[in-house]
């Protein structure tokens, strides 16, 4: 026999987990008691949220599932905007939530919340467990939900007294679901209809989102690309999928995307979304969204085909298994010359740029600089909000899961515990947090953690003084009337980085950018790099809200 | 256009909030919902009403059927179905006027289950255009309290020489 707490605990190892974050309180008392002895690494965070973040950030950085824990009431709540972050991305994340004993639930106990039915919207599924008989089996169905078909959070409720009650413990191998599939192979009709369609085309784009991340489908992505010559767009989440600089990536597509890629988009013939979802942020107004475009829809989850956008081709599946099959059926290449042509002269009339005048350092710059020291090669988290922007422009990445960023929900104080999380997860790569002054202040708390655990992650701010995202809004749609977006006083990250015993690099003159800039990443331990940057800086271009593609600001 | 969804759904504590849920979420309306343990006592079946066209049902579908412990879904208006509603309707009765009420039950093949001083109890089965029917006829008695189900609906069986 053994107790619920140990039941967990051993499930956890059965399931392969190698780190959990969390943070004890009364109602996880047992389940800590019984961490104590276990072989499992759990890294104390100073609040759950960042708990959440960092388990989402471990997860996005490794392909695994995080695993967090968190007390009943105020430290499930806490939790919330983590779990709806990681539910917005579909990141895999079985979330362990303590609760008051089965006989004081509904009787507003000391530290009780409804934490299923807070989460209800934000979660692909959640449990209260209220037979310890049942814990294991509902474990082992968690990490399977969580991490199969289109991923995301899940959440086990676990009181007080199922944590001490006892049952025998065997893992069960398998999970049945009556009404949950896995979507595998496509209709292998459909496939050779689109492989048709994609050889017909004249001016065709690949839009790739984060269903290829998570399905690492990346190879997949480019060699479809090179094989039909197509140029390719990612979304905020698909960043990474080609690499930044490969000759057919045009960069982000939307609100803030290449001025090439909005093009491409807007005139192309045959639009190919892959793991992506058509939000608003990409899309601006639909009725002009890729007006010219026959568009196929390659998704996992039948629910996004049709959702935003009608489509003409809607192939449901695994997108790399998906990609596989489409590649073996393409027999003609499309007649894209011309339209390759037309994308370079794009490219080369409107590239992406910023102007470097004066002496204040553009925020770009330092983007660029990062990009260039660390090849690309470097794992980025961001914060969100124009330090955000800045970064998916200016940072040219290689490969997949080495841009991290909260896209759906956009959640300001994501980078620093991500950061913690994709350290853990990636502990040989150089981690790097581009943050700004105000969503570091909202988790700056972490910057213990990372000290406890000897973390050598990089903390850049791009330090305006501002709510910088709303302060470009308010200045361009608000006539400059600055409603509480100037965020002074800025306190002092350097002194702050010595009282947690972190080294911090303050840099203020373009020139002295890129030795700083490198000082930190030589450095093997953790840093906070202050840059004082133009305070009102804009991010371009920019689709306002609701536009066209093509009628950007600033392109 | 209305929409009959016949769901089947895992017969467990917070399924219902979860569907309901979902609709309120997605800024979808309920016209009405019925739902009841099926012959497999860990099924429930759950047949709800839903206004919108057929992209919104093609979406409401579609983020039903993601629901973990949703089994199956299916639209049935297209299909020959059968649906009826069941409604109980006190109806103010002083002894002059129950020969009336009474043929109006009769007409309307609805059964009086219960009687009382001033009032009789009046059971009513069949679909929404029925029960709209007897309710008109017994307003002008005095509906003293009603309460009606949702709907509840199911498929036709195959009929000889079909398919």
């Amino acid at each position: 026999m053994m107790t619920g707490a140990e039941i967990i605990v051993k499930s956890l190892e059965q399931e392969g987990v190698e780190v959990v974050f969390g943070y004890p309180g009364g109602a996880v008392i047992p389940l800590y008691d019984k961490l104590y002895d276990s072989p499992l690494k759990h890294i104390l965070v100073r609040h759950e949220q960042a708990a959440a973040h960092a388990a989402d950030g471990y997860a996005r950085a490794t392909g695994k599932t995080g695993v967090v824990i968190a007390t009943s009431g105020p430290g499930a709540t806490n939790l919330v905007t983590g779990i709806a972050t990681a539910a917005m991305d579909s990141i895999p994340m079985v979330v362990f939530t303590g609760q008051v004993a089965l006989p004081a639930i509904g009787r507003d106990s000391f530290q009780e919340a409804d934490i299923t039915g807070i989460t209800l919207p934000i979660v692909k599924h959640s449990y209260l467990v209220r037979d310890v008989n049942e814990l294991a089996s509902t474990i082992r169905s968690a990490f399977y939900l969580a991490s199969t078909g289109r991923q995301g959070p899940v959440l086990i409720d676990l009181p007080k007294d199922i944590q001490m009650a006892e049952a025998e413990f065997s893992y069960p191998q398998e999970v049945s679901f009556r009404g949950y599939r896995v979507p595998g192979e496509p209709n292998s009709a459909m496939v050779y209809q689109t492989a048709k369609k994609i050889g017909l085309s004249r001016r065709p784009v690949i839009y790739a989102g984060g269903g290829v991340i998570s399905s690492g489908a990346a190879e997949e992505i480019i060699g479809l690309a090179e094989k039909t010559n197509t140029p390719v767009v990612t979304t905020l989440m698909g960043k990474g999928a080609i690499a930044d600089d490969h000759p057919l990536s045009l960069g982000m597509v939307g609100m803030h995307g290449t001025y090439y890629a909005n093009y491409a988009v807007s005139h192309c013939d045959l639009l190919i979304a892959v793991g992506a979802r058509f939000s608003d942020r990409v899309t601006g107004n639909l009725d002009t969204f890729a007006p010219h475009a026959e568009i196929i829809h390659i998704d996992i989850d039948a629910a996004e085909i049709g959702k935003n956008v009608g489509v003409q081709c809607a192939l449901q599946g695994d997108v790399k298994l998906v990609l596989q099959e489409l590649q073996r059926r393409i027999e003609g290449k499309p007649q894209s010359e011309k339209w390759l042509e037309q994308i370079a002269c794009w490219k080369e009339e409107h590239p992406l740029t910023y102007e470097q005048d004066g002496d204040e350092i553009k925020p770009q710059y330092v983007v660029e600089q990062i990009s260039e020291l660390t090849g690309g090669n470097a794992i980025v988290t961001t914060e969100v909000g124009q330090n955000q922007m800045w970064a998916a422009q200016y940072y040219k990445a290689k490969k997949p899961r080495c841009f991290i960023s909260s896209g759906g929900l956009g959640t300001m104080g994501y980078g620093l515990p991500a950061a913690v999380g994709a350290q853990l997860g990636c502990p040989d790569q150089l981690v790097i947090d581009i943050s700004g002054d105000g969503s570091f202040q909202m988790n700056l708390q972490e910057l213990a953690t990372i000290v406890q655990y000897q973390l050598p992650v990089k903390i850049v701010i791009l330090n305006n003084g501002y709510l910088g995202m709303v302060r470009q809004w308010q200045e361009l749609f608000h006539e400059k009337r600055y409603s509480q977006t100037e965020l002074i006083p800025v306190p002092d990250f350097i002194k702050l980085a010595a009282a947690y015993g972190i080294k911090g690099l303050r840099v203020q003159r373009t020139e002295d950018v890129p030795s700083v800039l490198e000082e930190a990443i030589k450095y093997p331990g953790p840093v906070i790099v202050d840059c004082v940057v133009a305070k009102e800086e804009n991010v371009f271009p920019m689709v306002p809200a609701g536009g066209s593609l093509t009628n950007m600001l600033g392109g | 256009m209305s929409h009959i969804l016949a769901i089947l759904v895992e017969n467990q504590s917070g399924v219902l909030t979860r569907v309901a849920g979902l609709f309120s979420r997605r800024g979808y309306n309920i016209d009405s919902l019925a739902v009841g343990q099926t012959h497999d006592p860990g099924v429930s079946r759950m047949t709800i009403v839903v206004d919108g066209d057929s992209r919104v049902i093609d979406q409401v579908v579609k983020q039903l059927d993601k629901l973990v412990d949703v089994i199956e879904v299916s639209d049935i208006s297209g299909d020959e179905h059968l649906d009826r509603e069941l409604v109980l309707i006190k109806v103010e009765a002083e002894p002059e006027v129950r020969g009336e009420i009474m043929q109006i039950v009769d007409i309307f093949r609805a059964r009086i289950v219960d009687i009382g001083h001033h009032s009789l109890i009046i059971e009513c089965t069949g679909d929404a255009g029925k029960i709209r029917a007897i309710e008109n006829s017994l307003k002008p008695f005095g509906i003293l309290e009603l309460v009606r189900t949702g709907k509840i609906a199911m498929v036709r069986g195959q009929k000889y020489g079909e398919g």
